[in-house]
């Protein structure tokens, strides 16, 4: 394989393309609302209706707009696409007919939309509108170009400088500049190193990488494999959650294909670098999702974290330098060689470069997912993008990092996103999990349910963690079946200091953060549900 | 070679059963075609060690749940002492070490799910089937279990019934679905 045969193959499949793509959203959210149906339905359409020699009928990923799902978009019809929401199988017919001037009284959503409008897209531009299952596809687009330059015209260490010029940082959720990263496996010594993408997505309320790798799989291979010879690997593992099915069959399908054209494999490009990738299936532990935990769990063992250092830049997968980075982060590293480090590093704010991927979901008009750049304003994702509270509620609060994060009161809602100001609102960027909540939401039982998860998924190695969430589950039980004192709150306070200073790893170091925000905001909420205090300091004597 | 029945009572708890038959290598003395085939996928995995997960979840689509004896048939084959094996079976939740009922209906508790009401969904069924989650009814006819994030938020509460994802459910949808079942 070299360049000519990959754009004889882009040249290839671009003549055989049709002139209307009828573009169906098959991933996980609509096909769950039988879209594999409307797409047979569809294509039967188009044979009856004799539309064949014009029209194609394209499976394609994850088009955002989740909530009004299934989504069939229309390209070549009118300039911008047409695109039509909450489709029935039945309606695959009038679709059709549309396409010959019949009117039809279907959904037709507003291209205009400040949903879309709004979006920068880097890590999605390919969602919704490439066939995950076709690397022709990916290729037609461009895809492995990027790959085919680093190989033959980069040197390992300029591609980190490139990487760490675009200011990109983790996606994970901590935000460790990724260029630093991969400069630090780069130099550690060691023949052999391994790249792991943790696609192990467990924050409730986020979707962003099983959209991703059920939209562009091809992307976040080329991303790994960019990284791979950036850093010196020759293997990479892909760990992507057992509840994502479909996401691991697509990049079964991917991987296949891209070793079919020694795009992956051995003498790829017919340049001396190597590179091979297996997909290592989780089996639902939080846990994972935590650096050292999922290298265990990829070495088939209990997800336990450890002490860190040493990092697994120096010493991670069997002992080897371990590059580890989020599905998200790979997927930038495509569009950051082919448009340069200084293009990304225009895009976002002074410490926090290019755009992130939100899963904006709960008690909102507008859900689904959404690329914007980074310091946007909060305002804007929830009211404009997200079109506010349904049902004529107000919005309460916005929940960021999932169990990690915390909840950031409506009156913040001026801040603008990056990884800095959400700390300093107590909460953090996370993976990109963003649940709103209203007016009629129970703070006091957010805090509850989060921390029933951390209880649930502590992996039981330290006992801060262990035996801390189980106690702090504890106390705001009793605080929401009005049998607390002031006495529990403030121990509940201290409990949650020293759960988050003492723990061995990230799942018990963040596990309070949603009861010390709720606290910081709502402590009203906490403090309606106490009962006075008979026996505590200052209590009148009863007789 | 001989399976190491002797580990078993130290390590599993299996009071209603008889202990396990030792069994020749390769095959599995019951006959049973699905051992053949784990050991077929393990070999296509070369027995690796690091690949026990993956293994794992072959044998639980295969089997239905992770009984003692295929968790002791795979420690085996992966030359692995079964504490390890079962260490990891139970410390992930996606494996199940007891039998699932006829259907399954598991309801994503993530919390897109949780704050648009997956809670109340839980509690119908609950009230229904009068089993928890994580229990089968005594009929065998369902099991009832909770998920933590299924990844579906645009379409929450989001319910996975025998596999099959269904959207935006109201504790009534949900309940019709349960009852056509029983």
């Amino acid at each position: 394989m070299q360049i000519e045969d990959l754009n004889a193959i882009a040249e290839k499949h671009i003549a055989s393309r049709k002139k209307i793509i009828v573009r169906t959203c098959m991933s996980a959210g609509c096909m769950s609302s039988r879209a594999d149906v409307i797409k047979a339905n569809l294509e039967k359409a188009v044979k009856e209706q004799g539309l064949d020699a014009d029209v194609e009928v394209r499976r394609v990923g994850c088009m955002g707009f989740c909530g009004q799902g299934p989504l069939v978009g229309i390209d070549g019809v009118k300039e911008k696409e047409i695109l039509f929401e909450h489709i029935k199988p039945e309606d695959a017919d009038s679709i059709i007919a549309t396409l010959k001037g019949v009117e039809s009284n279907l959904e037709i959503g507003d291209p205009n939309h400040p949903f879309f409008a709004k979006q920068t897209k880097i890590v999605r531009a390919n969602g919704g509108i490439i066939d995950p299952e076709k690397i022709e596809d990916y290729i037609a687009i461009g895809g492995y170009e990027a790959l085919h330059n680093v190989l033959t015209e980069m040197q390992p260490t300029q591609v980190v400088e490139e990487v760490t010029k675009s200011g990109l940082r983790g996606r994970g959720g901590a935000g460790f500049p990724t260029g630093l990263k991969w400069g630090t496996v780069a130099k550690s010594p060691g023949a052999k190193k391994y790249i792991i993408c943790n696609g192990d997505e467990g924050d409730p309320g986020a979707f962003m990488d099983r959209s991703v790798l059920e939209s562009d799989p091809h992307l976040v291979l080329e991303g790994m494999a960019i990284a791979a010879y950036a850093v010196g690997a020759d293997q990479g593992f892909l760990y992507v959650r057992a509840e994502y099915p479909l996401a691991i069959s697509r990049l079964q399908i991917a991987i296949k294909q891209a070793k079919a054209l020694g795009i992956l494999g051995s003498g790829i490009f017919e340049t001396p670098f190597n590179f091979n990738v297996d997909i290592r299936i989780g089996a639902g532990a939080f846990v994972c999702g935590e650096e050292t935990a999922l290298m265990m769990s990829v070495e088939g063992k209990r997800g336990t974290p450890r002490p860190r250092p040493p990092f697994p830049a120096e010493s991670g997968l069997f002992g080897c330098p371990t590059l580890i980075n989020n599905v998200e982060s790979f997927a930038n590293i495509t569009a950051i060689i082919k448009k340069g480090g200084d293009w990304y590093a225009s895009i976002g704010t002074e410490k926090s470069k290019g755009t992130k991927v939100f899963a904006l979901t709960g008690k909102i008009k507008n859900t689904g997912l959404i690329e914007v750049p980074m310091g946007i304003p909060l305002r804007q994702i929830v009211m404009e993008m997200g079109g506010g509270a349904p049902d004529g509620r107000q919005v309460k609060s916005v929940q960021t990092g999932g169990p990690s994060g915390g909840c950031i009161p409506a009156q913040f809602l001026d801040t603008p996103v990056d990884y800095e100001s959400l700390m300093k609102l107590g909460s953090i960027m996370g993976s990109g999990g963003m649940v709103v909540m209203d007016d009629t939401t129970n703070m006091v039982e957010i805090a509850k349910f989060y921390m029933e998860f951390c209880k649930d998924e502590s992996c039981g190695k330290c006992i801060p963690c262990r035996a801390g969430t189980a106690q702090m589950e504890n106390l705001l039980n009793k605080i929401i079946a009005r049998q607390a004192t002031q006495r529990d709150l403030t121990k509940l306070e201290e409990l949650c200091d020293m759960v988050k200073n003492t723990s061995l790893c990230g799942l018990g170091q963040t596990a309070p953060n949603p009861v010390l925000s709720t606290l910081k905001y709502f402590r009203n909420e906490y403090e309606e549900l106490l009962q006075p205090d008979k026996f505590g300091p200052g209590a009148t004597a009863t007789k | 070679m001989r399976l190491p029945t002797h580990f078993m009572s130290a390590i599993l708890t299996t009071a209603e059963k008889p202990p396990v038959k030792p069994a020749a290598d390769p095959k599995h003395a019951s006959g049973d075609k699905r051992f053949k085939i784990l050991e077929v996928h393990m070999k296509k995995l070369q027995f690796k060690q690091d690949a026990l997960i993956e293994v794992l979840h072959k044998a639980q689509e295969l089997f239905g749940y992770l009984e003692d004896d295929v968790l002791l048939f795979v420690a085996h084959h992966l030359k692995l002492p079964p504490s390890r094996v079962y260490g990891v079976a139970t410390f992930y939740h996606f494996f199940t070490l007891k039998p699932q009922g006829e259907h399954t209906c598991v309801v994503c508790m993530g919390t897109a799910c949780y704050v648009k009401g997956a809670d109340k969904v839980v509690a119908a069924i609950e009230k229904f089937a009068k089993i928890k989650p994580g229990e089968t009814t005594p009929d065998n006819k369902l099991s009832l279990l909770t998920a933590r994030c299924i990844g579906a938020c645009g379409i929450a509460p989001a319910v996975t019934y025998d596999g099959q994802v269904a959207a935006k459910q109201s504790p009534d949808d949900a309940l019709a679905k349960v009852k056509s079942w029983m």
